[in-house]
């Protein structure tokens, strides 16, 4: 494509969104870089759809604003925003041919045939669209299809690229293959993107950075492993990461952590209140044998490369992950240890962290 | 090994069989004697017993009924009411299907009722007044009024039937096309219009033929300036048997061509596949 100068950062200011009575978007605002490959990461409902769609114009916003670069983008209709989008449905029109389909953007710029047919075969190379220029879109696979809206929306050379689950409507092995191809194409093409996903494992590989949404507001932005590691609330814990991440309910006093059926000795300082916390653990940073969390196993699952037993401490079931040579028998007494500094701490009532 | 279908299926199969081929019969036995009659020289009509096969094939007969006084007028003045009849109809009635596949606006259902609902009133009650008003406004025996007759008569179909082709040519291509440098309109006509065209034109088809059958409306407004259908009733008892043979037949065929056009669209509408 032509040149790495094509770059804006995009600026989203207190945008707030309703349908009807059910608010969309709640007092959103988010910083992009320019370059960054954003993802706009929650479940389904949570609005970011709605937010991307209001990034891209296809959506007004009933209050805030947005900036692309240094313009302020919010009453502008799509066509110019200086933007590009790939669709969930990739909206790869069935009536053109792939050629047709991914000039078709240019051809509404009115850009030069002869550069026209260049920047077309360059999009093609691009994502592998060669030998199906001339074949219209229900003679494609799935993938192939996907592809074609990303090459149309590549070549348009808009400094924003705004995607929707372009690959949730593919199988689960074309999937890793294509996720694996975005990210070579951000690499090489550097648009500031940004993706939407409710997949996490598509977010954690993909992100330079993760705005995780719930309710029509940005929970945590950070990096994926930031995110990870450090949640900022425990839906973000339970949100990310498979398995989700563990949580203990219970208080603490005198240097233990104690709560329905268990009691252990924690090195952190109890919170002035007496609050009830959650402690947020992850599985692979729980250890097996010589800890002082005493638990009983309830089934040991073999994966593959590990294996994961869940047991309960207490009353709660926990997820630990340990070598895939671990012998444990269901009902066997084992003693869980936690790695230090990589535990959470949450206030139980908002399910905030504590710093 | 195969297994030999058992008895009661075969029952079934053949009672499902013999109904349908007794209902097809008894749509394409008055068609086939029509269209028999047409082209057959005209004492053929009066002969008795009737052969099933007809001995002689001739345009005789066709060609006396066109060539009868009035009709290639009341033929012109029935395209031409058909003509202004689609054009009424697809301008009033794609918008408002387009705006029924595409917005939720309040009031949407009943609007959706009231279309359905205007198909409640017999046309034979509507005459009167319309002929009445028509005569006020200086539209009687005018092929306008007539057209404006058909057009209210077709619109909830064209209505009903456009909603049906604009819901299925999805949104997010028009969005698509919206984000690649089109505006709302340009991106209708470039990507949601041609993708539309085979179920628009599918309206115009069948909106000509509820025009070119329609005989009521058209008798009871116009004089001079008949329409074929009206034209037809209003010589049929003064014409000979062979003439309505003639005049049967010239008029079916649009609408059977119609059908074979119409029928993907029709069972779609209807919820077929």
């Amino acid at each position: 494509m032509s040149g790495g100068t094509l770059v804006a950062g995009i600026s989203i200011e207190g945008v707030t969104k309703t349908y009807g009575k059910a608010p969309a978007l709640r007092d959103v605002s988010l910083e992009i870089r320019e370059g960054e490959f954003m993802v706009l990461l929650g479940p389904s409902g949570c609005g970011k759809t709605t937010l991307l769609r209001t990034v891209a114009g296809l959506e007004r916003v009933d209050r805030g604003r947005v900036r692309i670069g240094d313009r302020d983008v919010t009453d502008l209709p799509p066509r110019d925003r200086n933007i590009a989008m790939v669709f969930q449905s990739y909206a790869v029109f069935p009536h053109m041919t792939v050629g047709q389909n991914i000039g078709f953007g240019l051809r509404m710029k009115r850009r030069p045939k002869d550069e026209i047919r260049r920047r077309v075969a360059d999009g093609a190379e691009l994502l592998g669209l060669v030998p199906y220029l001339d074949r219209y879109p229900a003679q494609l696979s799935g993938g192939q299809r996907q592809r074609v809206a990303v090459a149309r929306a590549v070549v348009m050379d808009a400094p924003v690229l705004l995607m929707d689950e372009p690959l949730s409507n593919l199988d689960a092995l074309l999937r890793l293959q294509a996720r694996a191809d975005l990210k070579r194409l951000h690499n090489e093409v550097k648009r500031t993107t940004i993706y939407v996903t409710h997949d996490q494992v598509e977010a954690m590989s993909m992100g330079d950075r993760i705005a995780v949404m719930r309710d029509g507001v940005i929970v945590q932005v950070d990096a994926p492993m930031e995110i990870y590691d450090r949640p900022a609330t425990q839906f973000v814990g339970s949100f990310i990461g498979s398995p989700p991440m563990n949580f203990l309910t219970g208080t603490l006093g005198g240097g233990t952590f104690s709560g329905d059926g268990f009691s252990f000795p924690t090195g952190r300082p109890p919170v002035s209140d007496g609050r009830t916390l959650l402690m947020g653990v992850r599985a692979e940073h729980l250890t097996l044998g010589g800890g002082d969390i005493p638990a009983r196993v309830l089934v040991s699952e073999p994966l593959g490369s590990h294996a994961l037993i869940t047991a309960m401490v207490g009353k709660t079931p926990v997820k630990v992950q340990v070598p895939i040579d671990t012998r444990v028998q269901p009902d066997e007494e084992i003693r869980l240890g936690i790695q230090p500094g990589l535990v959470r701490w949450m206030d139980q009532a908002t399910g905030e962290a504590l710093p | 090994m195969v297994e030999r279908p058992s008895a009661r299926y075969l029952l079934d199969r053949g009672l499902v069989y013999g109904f349908a081929v007794l209902l097809a019969l008894w749509v394409l036995v008055p068609f086939y004697f029509i269209g028999v009659a047409a082209f057959s020289p005209r004492d053929a009509v009066f002969e008795y017993p009737k052969e099933l096969v007809p001995s002689e094939l001739t345009a005789e007969t066709m060609a006396f009924f066109v060539n009868s006084r009035g009709v290639i007028p009341s033929v012109i003045n029935s395209l031409a009411v058909a003509a202004i009849t689609i054009t009424f109809a697809l301008v009033l009635g794609a918008p408002a299907g387009y705006a029924l596949a595409r917005f939720r606006f309040p009031g949407r259902d009943g609007f959706q009722l009231a279309v359905l609902a205007t198909k409640m009133f017999p046309i034979s009650i509507l005459s009167i007044p319309l002929a009445v008003t028509f005569l006020r406004l200086g539209l009687y025996d005018n092929l306008i009024g007539v057209a404006l007759v058909h057009t209210a008569m077709a619109l909830p179909f064209v209505i009903l039937v456009t909603s049906g082709v604009f819901v299925a040519v999805s949104h997010e291509l028009e969005e698509a096309a919206q984000t690649l440098g089109c505006t709302r309109l340009g991106a209708f006509r470039r990507v949601a219009l041609p993708l539309a065209l085979p179920g628009l034109a599918a309206a115009a088809i069948f909106t000509f033929v509820i025009s070119w059958n329609e005989v009521f409306a058209a008798s009871i407004l116009t004089l001079r300036n008949r329409t074929l259908p009206a034209q037809v009733l209003s010589t049929l008892a003064d014409s000979p048997l062979y003439y309505k043979f003639a005049g049967g037949f010239f008029m079916v065929v649009p609408a059977i061509i119609f059908i074979f056009f119409m029928r993907k669209y029709l069972l779609n509408l209807w919820g077929g596949k």
